[in-house]
């Protein structure tokens, strides 16, 4: 779940990481209120989305006087703000936040992330802060400098001391970054966060650290013991076909092909892709049916994929096994048709448990279905229909 | 002869009384498993299909000499789970509950640290020795005891290449789910590992797919090991849309995540044989094993 600079901040300063003053707002008028309140010299006025990539287009612009501030809210607020993390659609600024401008002597880079291998949190710190790092980083990843922590992110006094000279940290300065750190450290830890992100972190002439941006992704799988971000996690879902998908044990992600596929299994569903784009298809989603789905759970996801006018077929491969049969997939299919005045074709591979029993239901309710025994020959079907080749 | 589990494993299953353990554990007796008991604190000293249920591994493995665990508890209580299994000193360690919090997975891996355990998952199918022992939730009804070592990240792929390599008579020895969260145990390496000193295995499947860096670590295993049989490769997601809306893929690029085809380059430059999709792996394994 990815949290955004406003709230990521909020998070930030509860555990004592000093930020900018500031404040979020949705409106021309609330923008330029805030920056009044700021009685700040000059102010930065930051697209609020739940992406990345925001400095370098456009989504930041500094402003020196409030009614400046009015005037580049006006300009962000409603705006499709298209950035390198986003889809070519872009995401539309409904909220901007308006701070007080820092003064700056050095931009770090931190980050909190979990090393996979070694099982153990680990911090990413880089003396280059600043809109372009991730680039530069690519480009020349000694830049970057790692401290491990203990698996219960517990950090090592001189190993973090040898860490902050790693990254040019001046001796003044030392102690406030070291706060920082420590501080981010406890919020994430205590937040269940998989990732934070503080860049810059800026140093200011008068020695102070503050995270002038940030961003944090919490564990999903972590909000039982965080009911606190139960409506942050529902905003988090803006596709609502992602979001009914979720709410019925489908994980579902929608593209922009007219190949609808129904598949049980995060490999499968990839293989089934990764085969329709090599036989030269467009998948129109990628669909992982869990395998605690019912049918009634799975036909939601099938009338999701008969919505989309785009939709010109229907490819569905499921190898049953353990509770997911293949029978329960194609009552789900019987179901959505059911309900629906769309006559797709469907392309029906089933394997596993429960085949035969899956393709007699095809064929008693009349669906409008061919079988296909292998995965080759059920895409290669469903590529030549989409491509209007099929009769 | 298989790897990890075989007809001397003795198997207890915790969190045996819910419905999913219920369900598994009558289907692995079925299968021929050795389940000897469950655990559930509370409801020790019952009965449930057949086998005794107890308080605490410890006492069950006591008791019954178990030296492999199923696990299938709710997510907030695995992690305690698999500690309190690794704490008994069970061998093999099977964890199959999905959606486990990452931060616990730390506290079990460094649980893991030093001891005589091997966990396999979570979020994994299981592990099947056909013929000998199932541990997990995975479909039987197309293994067939064989020559074909399979390891893998994704359940349904590993369904699809058992039924392949059964119908092309080849069979496996066993197969091995590692799981698909990032921070889990047996990892590919290891699992390659297995198989490679394992007889009865002649080649082995290696399933990847895009995230995290397992492909990485099985390509550095194999480039710097005399493997001796031949092992096939498939990476799926080559055409899956990078993960740029979570706003990290530029973060984990640093850490070293790479794409499919990258993964799987990086594989075949390690001495692996790719195949492009699901259904040539099967043919590829039996071509590999008749070119010797």
């Amino acid at each position: 779940m990815y949290i955004p600079e406003y709230h990521a901040k909020e998070i930030l300063a509860q555990y004592g990481v000093t930020i900018p003053d500031g404040g979020v707002a949705r409106t021309v008028a609330e923008a330029e209120d805030r920056a009044r309140a700021l009685k700040a010299e000059r102010f930065a006025v930051k697209a609020q989305i739940l992406a990345g990539g925001r400095g370098a287009a456009g989504g930041v612009v500094m402003a020196p006087t409030p009614s400046a501030v009015g005037e580049a809210a006006g300009r962000l607020l409603g705006s499709r703000l298209v950035t390198a993390q986003t889809d070519a659609e872009g995401e539309v600024v409904e909220r901007i936040y308006v701070e007080a401008a820092i003064e700056t002597a050095h931009s770090l880079y931190l980050a909190f992330v979990i090393d996979p291998t070694g099982a153990r949190p680990m911090l990413l710190g880089s003396a280059r802060g600043g809109v372009e790092f991730e680039a530069e980083a690519q480009a020349d990843p000694s830049i970057l400098e790692t401290l491990h922590l203990a698996h219960d992110g517990a950090i090592d006094e001189a190993a973090l001391g040898g860490f902050l000279e790693r990254l040019g940290v001046p001796e003044a300065a030392r102690a406030a970054v070291h706060a920082l750190i420590a501080a981010t450290v406890r919020a994430a830890l205590r937040n269940d966060a998989l990732f934070v992100e503080i860049n810059p972190l800026v140093i200011t002439p008068a020695h102070d650290a503050v995270a002038v941006d940030a961003k944090m992704i919490l564990d999903d799988n972590a909000l039982f013991r965080h009911p606190e971000f139960e409506t942050t996690a529902r905003e988090a879902v803006r596709d609502d076909y992602e979001r009914i998908a979720r709410e019925n044990d489908l994980n579902f992600v929608r593209l922009e092909g007219n190949i609808g596929v129904v598949v049980n299994g995060a490999g499968l569903g990839l293989a089934t892709n990764d085969m329709i784009a090599d036989a030269g298809g467009r998948p129109a989603n990628f669909m992982d049916i869990r395998t605690t789905a019912t049918s009634f759970q799975i036909a939601r996801g099938v009338e999701l994929l008969l919505s989309d006018p785009g939709i010109k077929v229907l490819l569905v491969n499921v190898h049953g096994g353990g509770m997911t049969v293949c029978d329960t997939v194609a009552e789900a299919l019987n179901f959505a048709y059911s309900r629906s005045d769309r006559r797709v074709p469907v392309v029906f591979r089933a394997a596993g448990q429960n085949a035969d029993w899956a393709r007699s239901i095809m064929k008693d309710r009349r669906l409008p279905h061919e079988n296909a025994t292998s995965m080759r020959a059920a895409v290669t079907r469903a590529v030549a229909i989409a491509s209007g080749k099929g009769a | 002869m298989a790897i990890l589990i075989d007809s001397d494993t003795r198997v207890l299953v915790q969190g045996m009384t819910g419905r999913a353990g219920t369900f598994y554990t009558d289907l692995a007796m079925r299968y021929g498993t050795e389940c000897v008991a469950g655990v559930r604190p509370g409801k020790g000293g019952s009965t449930h299909v057949g086998l005794p249920v107890f308080n605490t591994v410890a006492e069950a493995r006591s008791d019954t000499g178990a030296n492999a665990s199923l696990i299938m508890v709710p997510p907030h209580r695995a992690a305690d789970a698999m500690i309190e299994a690794i704490e008994a000193g069970i061998g093999v360690i099977v964890c199959v509950t999905e959606r486990v919090p990452v931060m616990d997975m730390l506290r079990v891996k460094a649980a893991l640290d030093g001891s005589e355990s091997v966990l396999v998952g979570p979020n994994s199918q299981g592990v099947l020795s056909p013929g000998l022992c199932k541990i997990g939730v995975m479909a039987t009804r197309d293994a067939a005891p064989g020559a074909v070592g399979i390891v893998s990240r994704s359940a349904s792929l590993t369904s699809e290449v058992v039924a392949q390599t059964s119908a092309l008579g080849l069979g496996q020895s066993t197969t091995v789910g590692i799981g698909g969260d990032p921070v889990h145990g047996l990892g590919f390496a290891q699992t390659l590992e297995l198989f490679r000193t394992d007889d009865d295995t002649r080649a082995v499947v290696m399933i990847g797919e895009i995230g995290g860096t397992e492909e990485e670590e099985a390509a550095a295993y194999l480039s710097k090991t005399d493997y001796g049989k031949p092992v096939i490769a498939l990476v799926v997601g080559r055409h899956a849309p990078a993960e740029r809306r979570m706003g990290h893929a530029g973060t984990l690029a640093m850490m070293g995540a790479r794409s499919a085809a990258q993964k799987a380059q990086g594989l075949a430059d390690a001495g692996a044989i790719i195949t492009e999709d699901a259904d040539a792996v099967a043919p590829a394994v039996q071509k590999a094993l008749r070119g010797g």
